[in-house]
């Protein structure tokens, strides 16, 4: 009796997952097939020249899948005979990426954040240039963003998504008890946290337990104090992480640093990850009134926090520092080619179309480097002003971490951590930056 | 089998020496095809990718270069590997014998107490959870910040009920005319006398501890023989003047004000301030004074332990282990303890043994194969411990946390891409095993 009660639990047990799998393939056949479906019927001049089938893994998962999936539609009206699978592979991405370039079989496509790792890809022979694409690139896209995929010579990607990290994000009632203006200069910045700090609201909010938010910090400061030869000769070490504009852009960072000044104080900030530097400005009454990092916070505003992007949170572009000129600090997600095919090359030319990027930017939580992108497009002028400050920048700069091998980003993350536990210590800080940059660099 | 194939042909002519060559192979078939799918599945999953780890990491990191054991010196050289293997010896020290000692603890105390099953499974049920899962319940415990993690949230709350807090407890002193520091006290560093006021300005107060009903601050008249002053919120949107009472700042009521010496510092009166701020001292005699609220306004809170930073981050990690891992103990040790014969025990008890002496001389002797099992099957699990560390520890304390395994996840998959030292770590890991591994067998051998 026992034995049999207990197979039947089983049989029910199975049953029922195989039911979850059932339902949950047959939801994401549908909704695909069914997109499809309609987007062909809507098109009339679809090209049915080209055929095959092709894999992209991308970084985006969740609402942001979505919104891929939407640009894959347009591509699919355009290209019916084209089999296209997107693999939403998150934060596995580089992971699964490594390992199949190592097993001798990657995705057709995938869409990378950091120009580093393209470049390492392309060292090993593993990426396939997109020269045949170029010419179209350049109609759309400023020069400085081709040349962050150039390498030797060769193109090797195109930036699909921006990102502006030059961007400061404040809860606009603690500004306005505390009698604040959003401010332009650094040290109005600095004056306007000593006021904050009186009227009974930490200034800063802090997210040091995902290394990240730090190393955009201190890009914003060090592109601003030292300028963007420097920076440009930093990021690829031409000067070592000891020079003199290091130090200054430490020095300067570190006034944000102390233990009075962020939420929850050094060691609790350390524990912070980057979703919770966003909820605690905008809770109430709010933990820190000021959180920096980049547009794609006013996404997260929207969608996790009671407050909303022009309700209760707004948002200033970072400080100019010693009257520095407006500049850039961003990021970028760009596609790169595993295997050739002509199915593959017309993803990448049709990626670099304002059409494709419109799919996505309409839908919001998107700023395209695409400057033929006709920025009415955009859902809100927040999200409008971001952008277009992105695409329309003199002076842009990427990400510096995202440009550095592997091994010495991680060495900025933890580094910059020990520097936030120790803000005097500027030293001892870049003479171990260097040595981490000496060793990824021989 | 191949016996029972032999006995079918026991019919046929005395040959008996030479078994009969068609059930011979017919039998050896029968185990190819039972034993084909297992030896598939372990060829594929286990001794292929055994081997390419070991010959690859001979090999560069990007592959194409034989470098003989440089991918093993670097182990000796890499700082985070280094501290990844001193921190594994932490666990095998700790791990092991505590989840033993603790299995045993509960599995002989589960025999005494009533509602044993229910005991059993609370201790049981956390290894029914991924140890992922359990990670991440346990990384939020151990926020630092009380209204995030729930084990300083406890200790706030018992702590809360012997130290009383204070009603100010973000306040800063407002300009340099206060002196001290909140945790010590502010005095007014100006000596007063009869007929002095003295303006006590706070700032920085958060927003749960500003006045309900805001009074707005008066300077109080000065009185002839009395010191009056006022205790006030000295802020107004924008800053104002420091040191001014001016429009739009609220007194702060209820706070205690001491009158001191200014020779001899001591305590010579206290009050409460009015709701407006102010406060007076009357019949003052002539002299020098001074003017001071007390620490206990300011004391602030527990602040809670940084269970997360460099210094707790291993012992907190080895907290959450064992309370995953003293269920299994405990179940296999009751298992034991059921098996063995109870008249030994009872003739211990009756030749006058007490409990302890029973205990020590009679159960644990005989649980000790038992124990054994325990004891390395936590040490395996514990140099291969992974999961637990990824998920509980933050990238800002990766480097001190960090074990071996992470260590070879960390230096081949997450970007860093040096597959030949990775694969050198791994089969570090696995020279680790070996000696576990032959005793395991050894014993296996010897209970067959």
């Amino acid at each position: 009796m026992r034995k049999h009660r207990l197979l039947l639990l089983l049989a029910l047990l199975v049953g029922a997952l195989s039911l979850l799998a059932a339902g949950c393939g047959g939801g994401d056949d549908e909704s695909d097939e069914g997109a499809a479906g309609t987007t062909e019927a809507a098109t009339t001049e679809a090209e049915e020249s080209i055929s095959g089938s092709i894999r992209i893994a991308g970084l985006w998962t969740g609402g942001e899948g979505d919104s891929f999936k939407a640009v894959l539609d347009g591509y699919r009206a355009k290209y019916p005979d084209v089999t296209v699978t997107y693999q939403p592979a998150g934060e596995d991405l580089p992971t699964i990426l490594a390992t199949g370039v190592e097993g001798g079989n990657p995705p057709d496509l995938a869409s990378l954040s950091s120009p580093g790792v393209i470049k390492d890809f392309a060292e090993r022979g593993a990426l396939q240039p997109i020269d045949f694409a170029t010419e179209g690139i350049l109609e759309n896209y400023s020069q400085s963003f081709v040349d962050l995929t150039t390498f030797d010579g060769k193109t090797y990607g195109v930036v699909f998504k921006g990102a502006n990290k030059s961007t400061v994000w404040y809860n606009t009632q603690a500004f306005e008890d505390a009698g604040v203006e959003p401010p332009t200069t650094w040290d109005e910045f600095l004056e306007a946290g000593e006021t904050l700090k009186a009227s009974g609201v930490t200034p800063y909010s802090i997210g040091a337990a995902d290394g990240w938010t730090l190393t955009d910090l201190f890009e914003n400061v060090y592109l601003r104090t030292a300028g963007p030869e420097k920076y440009d000769q930093l990021a690829t070490h031409e000067i070592p992480w000891t020079d003199e504009s290091v130090k200054e852009a430490l020095g300067e960072m570190a006034k944000v640093f102390g233990t009075d000044s962020i939420a929850g104080g050094t060691s609790s900030a350390l524990q912070t990850d980057f979703p919770t530097s966003v909820t605690q400005v905008f809770t109430d009454p709010p933990k820190a009134a000021i959180v920096m990092e980049g547009d794609f916070v006013g996404t997260f505003i929207n969608t996790e926090t009671k407050a909303k992007v022009g309700e209760g949170a707004d948002v200033f572009t970072f400080p100019s520092i010693n009257d520095s000129p407006p500049v850039v600090v961003g990021a970028g997600d760009s596609i790169v080619m595993f295997k050739d095919s002509p199915a593959a090359r017309a993803m990448i030319e049709y990626l670099a179309t304002p059409e494709a990027a419109e799919l996505w930017a309409k839908r919001g939580g998107f700023s395209s480097p695409n400057k033929s992108l006709d920025d009415s497009v955009y859902p809100d002028d927040t999200t409008r002003k971001l952008a277009s400050e992105l695409a329309q920048a003199e002076t842009f700069r990427f990400d510096l971490s995202d440009l550095q091998p592997a091994a010495l980003n991680d060495a900025l993350f933890t580094e910059l951590a020990n520097f936030v536990k120790n803000p005097a210590d500027i030293d001892g800080v870049s003479s171990k930056l260097e040595a981490a940059a000496v060793k990824a660099y021989k | 089998m191949s016996s029972t194939g032999s006995s079918t042909v026991a019919a046929v002519p005395p040959v008996t020496e030479v078994p009969p060559p068609p059930s011979r192979w017919r039998g050896k078939a029968i185990a190819l095809a039972f034993l084909t799918p297992a030896i598939f599945f372990l060829t594929v999953w286990v001794i292929y990718p055994a081997f390419r780890t070991l010959i690859r990491s001979f090999y560069s990191d990007q592959g194409g270069n034989f470098v003989w054991f440089e991918n093993y010196e670097a182990l000796f050289t890499d700082e985070q590997v280094q501290t990844a293997i001193k921190n594994n010896v932490i666990w095998i020290l700790v791990v092991p014998a505590g989840v033993t000692a603790l299995g045993l603890l509960f599995a002989v105390l589960t025999e005494r107490v009533p509602w044993a099953s229910a005991f059993k499974v609370a201790v049981f049920v956390p290894l029914a959870v991924s140890l992922f899962a359990v990670g991440v319940i346990w990384r939020i415990m151990y926020q630092q910040d009380p209204d995030r993690g729930a084990i300083n949230a406890g200790i706030v709350a018992v702590q809360g009920i012997f130290t009383e807090q204070g009603a100010l407890t973000t306040a800063k002193p407002s300009t340099d005319d206060l002196t001290g520091s909140p945790q010590g006290g502010l005095r007014l560093e100006r000596t007063l006398a009869p007929g002095g006021v003295a303006l006590l300005g706070l700032t920085a107060i958060k927003a749960g501890e500003l006045p309900a009903e805001p009074e707005q601050a008066v300077t109080p008249q000065a009185i002839p023989d009395g010191i009056t002053g006022v205790v006030w919120r000295d802020f107004k949107p924008g800053g104002g003047t420091p040191g001014e009472v001016e429009a739009d700042e609220a007194g702060l009521g209820g706070v205690t004000v001491k009158l001191r010496s200014a020779e001899t510092g001591d305590t010579l009166g206290s009050t409460t301030t009015e709701k407006d701020g102010s406060f007076a001292f009357d019949g003052v005699p002539t002299g020098n004074y001074r003017v001071a609220i007390g620490k206990e306004t300011f004391a602030k809170p527990f602040q809670g332990f940084n269970w997360l930073g460099d210094s707790l981050i291993t012992p907190s990690l080895l907290i959450a282990f064992l309370w995953v891992q003293a269920g299994f103990a405990m179940v296999i040790t009751a298992a034991g303890l059921a098996a063995i014969p109870r008249d030994l025990q009872e003739a211990a008890r009756t030749d006058g043994g007490s409990e302890w002496q029973v205990f020590r001389r009679i159960t644990v002797p005989l649980l000790a194969p038992v124990l054994t099992v325990v004891l390395v099957t936590q040490i395996i699990g514990v140099l291969k411990v992974f999961d637990i560390v990824i998920s509980i520890v933050p990238s800002s304390g990766r480097d001190s946390a960090t074990v071996i395994a992470v260590e070879m996840y960390e230096k081949s998959f997450s970007g860093q891409n040096r597959f030949g030292f990775g694969a050198a770590i791994s089969v570090f890991m696995f020279l680790l095993f070996v000696p576990f591994l032959i005793a395991n067998i050894r014993r296996f051998r010897r209970e067959n």
